[in-house]
């Protein structure tokens, strides 16, 4: 009753188009933007900030790099992690060769530095598919980390063969660096984000997005229609690892701080946001957000529940909430094998005709 | 026939057809040792139904193939609008007018009907990728533009009801219509069907009859098909190539490929007495 489309009538085709065609979901769109700007900056604590909300803000850009590269393009990569430190180590050779340059351009500049990489490592998607690709990209991931651990140059001949991000400031506020408040960090990464998540919108309802949803479901057929497959697909490589990049030049210069590749950024990170990708949903961009949100409030929740309020060692804790998640994860996929937003789509469809489904 | 009316001729039901728009030169095709193609030569007049007939394995789709670009002839020449073909990838030769659909349905199985069809305007699409991606200016315009061709021909085949469902979900029968329709939205100038009837009813025979004729006479659209069902092609086409064993034995209007010895012989049966 509350949820409809009766009546809500489209008179062009641009308003058909439009990204929430459905006025229920236009206005909800529009509170949690309110919200998310609003008034989540006057209520949001330190420890908050960096326990949920920063990695959530800064996984959902890389679940929704990802998510163009495998659930609308249908190229398997297992590189995230990989590419996600050259966005860090671009960040911080940009940061550290032009300190006068903005931060925004900083972690701009590092994403199109990983568009190019991605690119180069996309290359072999134009002959091998599925899961040897899947190899291919791994072997990116290894060589990638391989090459930031051991070239210095990359981290400035460091004797720790850590990097740090120093204190860069937008409007006069620091943003990164040991000053940097609670408030100014989330409005950055928000920042990023709705502007990201805005421009994956466009790409993939547009034509650019039905030339990698074609390539997706028959390549052999996109390819009758008039669409380079070359051309599709390192489109997609570029934007997914933009994506990706950006959130990995975040989570260095943002959240953590300082950073050596091979433990923030190895092989479970790739695993951690392909997951994302999955348990939300392939091909959907509310998919990102719902599989980021699970997987890093989730534990977190866990945690609070069990130590918190059960009054568990913190040890066992730790054990049971990866089990815990292990399991949720395969309950969701058995329950609902297309993601979240296939769960959340079924409840829109029920709402739809509630309370009167037949 | 090419050469007593080389301006074209109008048929009995009053359709103009034009000159040569595509020709096939003494088009040879090898896998390995096999043969699939023999020295075949034909052409394809504008504005006009032709058929490729013949049995099971005569190369009928591999000849399809080769006009669309996947396969390249070891020998022979592909001449289209004047002009010898040079070597294309399938996209190219999309981008020169030419649609096809397949004989085992190849849709976009995870996109909605409306999707589908529209990926048949691709190649009249032009708006740039930054564009794009803030949806401005010219995208915006272009897809709303775009999108009301493609209402023209979901309106034309008569597939309103099903514009937002998504592909998987529908029967094949419709299948089969929204592959006419994504190969339709491309306005092509040369049509290629592989199969249009394969599996289908008498009923659904008829509607798919009925929107290949239509297709011809309102839009003008040069039509090729592939057909297994006599009746139909006899019923459709204005000339008919008839092939066996990677080979041409007849080429022709139906009533000149019907009254062929040979045929009768290799297709339509030879009585043994």
């Amino acid at each position: 009753m509350i949820y409809r489309e009766a009546g809500d009538f489209k008179t062009t085709y641009a308003a058909d188009n439009q990204t929430f065609p459905i006025k229920g979901d236009r206005y909800a769109y529009y509170l949690v933007l309110a919200l998310a700007l609003g008034v989540m900056p006057l209520i949001i604590t330190d420890y908050w900030t960096n326990a949920i909300i920063i990695p959530f803000l800064i996984y959902t850009i890389a679940a929704l790099g990802l998510n163009i590269l495998i659930g609308y393009c249908g190229q398997l990569s297992l590189g995230t992690g990989g590419f996600m430190a050259v966005g860090a180590y671009a960040s911080f050779k940009l940061m550290t060769a032009f300190p006068e340059l903005s931060i925004v351009f900083v972690v701009l500049l590092a994403g199109l530095c990983t568009a190019a990489v991605g690119v180069a490592f996309g290359l072999p998607s134009l002959r091998i598919k599925g899961f040897y690709l899947a190899v291919a990209t791994l072997a990116a991931q290894f060589f990638l980390i391989w090459l930031f651990t051991r070239t210095p140059w990359f981290f400035n001949y460091s004797p720790t063969g850590m990097i740090s991000a120093p204190t860069r400031t937008v409007f006069g506020y620091a943003v990164t660096g040991p000053r940097a408040s609670a408030v100014s960090m989330y409005l950055f990464c928000l920042a990023f984000l709705i502007g990201l998540a805005w421009l994956a919108r466009n790409l993939t309802r547009g034509t650019l997005g039905r030339k990698w949803m074609a390539i997706r479901d028959m390549d052999i057929a996109a390819e009758i229609i008039g669409v380079n497959p070359l051309i599709a697909k390192l489109s997609a490589f570029a934007v997914s690892s933009f994506y990706v990049g950006i959130a990995g030049a975040l989570l260095f210069v943002v959240y953590l701080g300082s950073v050596e590749a091979g433990e923030a950024f190895g092989i479970t990170v790739s695993f951690l946001v392909l997951f994302m990708v999955i348990i939300g949903g392939l091909g959907s961009i509310l998919g990102s957000f719902l599989g980021a949100f699970f997987l890093v409030v989730g534990p977190v929740l866990l945690k609070i529940l069990l130590v918190d309020n059960l009054r568990w060692s913190s040890d066992l804790a730790a054990h049971l909430e990866i089990m815990i998640i292990g399991l949720l994860i395969i309950v969701f996929l058995v329950l609902e094998p297309h993601g979240l937003t296939a769960l959340w789509r079924t409840i829109k469809e029920k709402l739809r005709l509630w309370p009167f489904p037949h | 026939m090419l050469d007593t009316q080389p301006e074209g001729y109008t048929t009995a039901d009053g359709r103009k057809i034009g000159g040569v728009v595509m020709e096939m030169k003494n088009i040879t095709l090898r896998f390995g040792g096999v043969v699939a193609i023999k020295d075949i030569s034909f052409d394809v007049r504008e504005g006009e139904i032709r058929a490729i007939i013949g049995p099971n394995g005569a190369g009928k789709s591999s000849m399809l193939n080769v006009i669309s670009g996947f396969y390249h002839p070891q020998e022979g020449e592909v001449w289209y609008k004047g002009a010898r073909r040079p070597r294309m990838r399938p996209y190219q030769v999309a981008r020169q007018g030419i649609a096809r659909t397949f004989q085992n349905i190849a849709l976009f199985e995870g996109m909605s009907v409306l999707d589908n069809i529209m990926t048949g305007r691709l190649n009249h699409m032009k708006s740039g990728f930054f564009s794009q991606a803030l949806w401005w200016g010219p995208a915006a315009k272009e897809e709303a533009e775009n999108r009301e061709k493609v209402e023209k021909v979901i309106d034309f085949l008569e597939i309103q009801h099903i514009r937002k469902t998504p592909v998987r979900r529908l029967p094949y029968g419709l299948k089969k219509r929204v592959e006419l329709a994504r190969a339709l939205a491309a306005e092509p100038s040369i049509l290629l069907l592989d199969e249009p009837m394969a599996g289908m009813n008498v009923e659904e025979k008829e509607d798919m009859s009925r929107f290949v004729l239509d297709v011809n006479d309102e839009f003008g659209t040069t039509i090729v098909l592939i057909e297994h069902d006599m009746g139909v092609v006899m019923d459709l086409s204005d000339r008919v190539v008839v092939m066996d064993y990677g080979k041409k034995i007849g080429d022709g209007t139906p009533d000149e490929v019907r009254s062929n010895e040979e045929v009768i012989k290799a297709y339509l049966g030879v009585s043994h007495d």
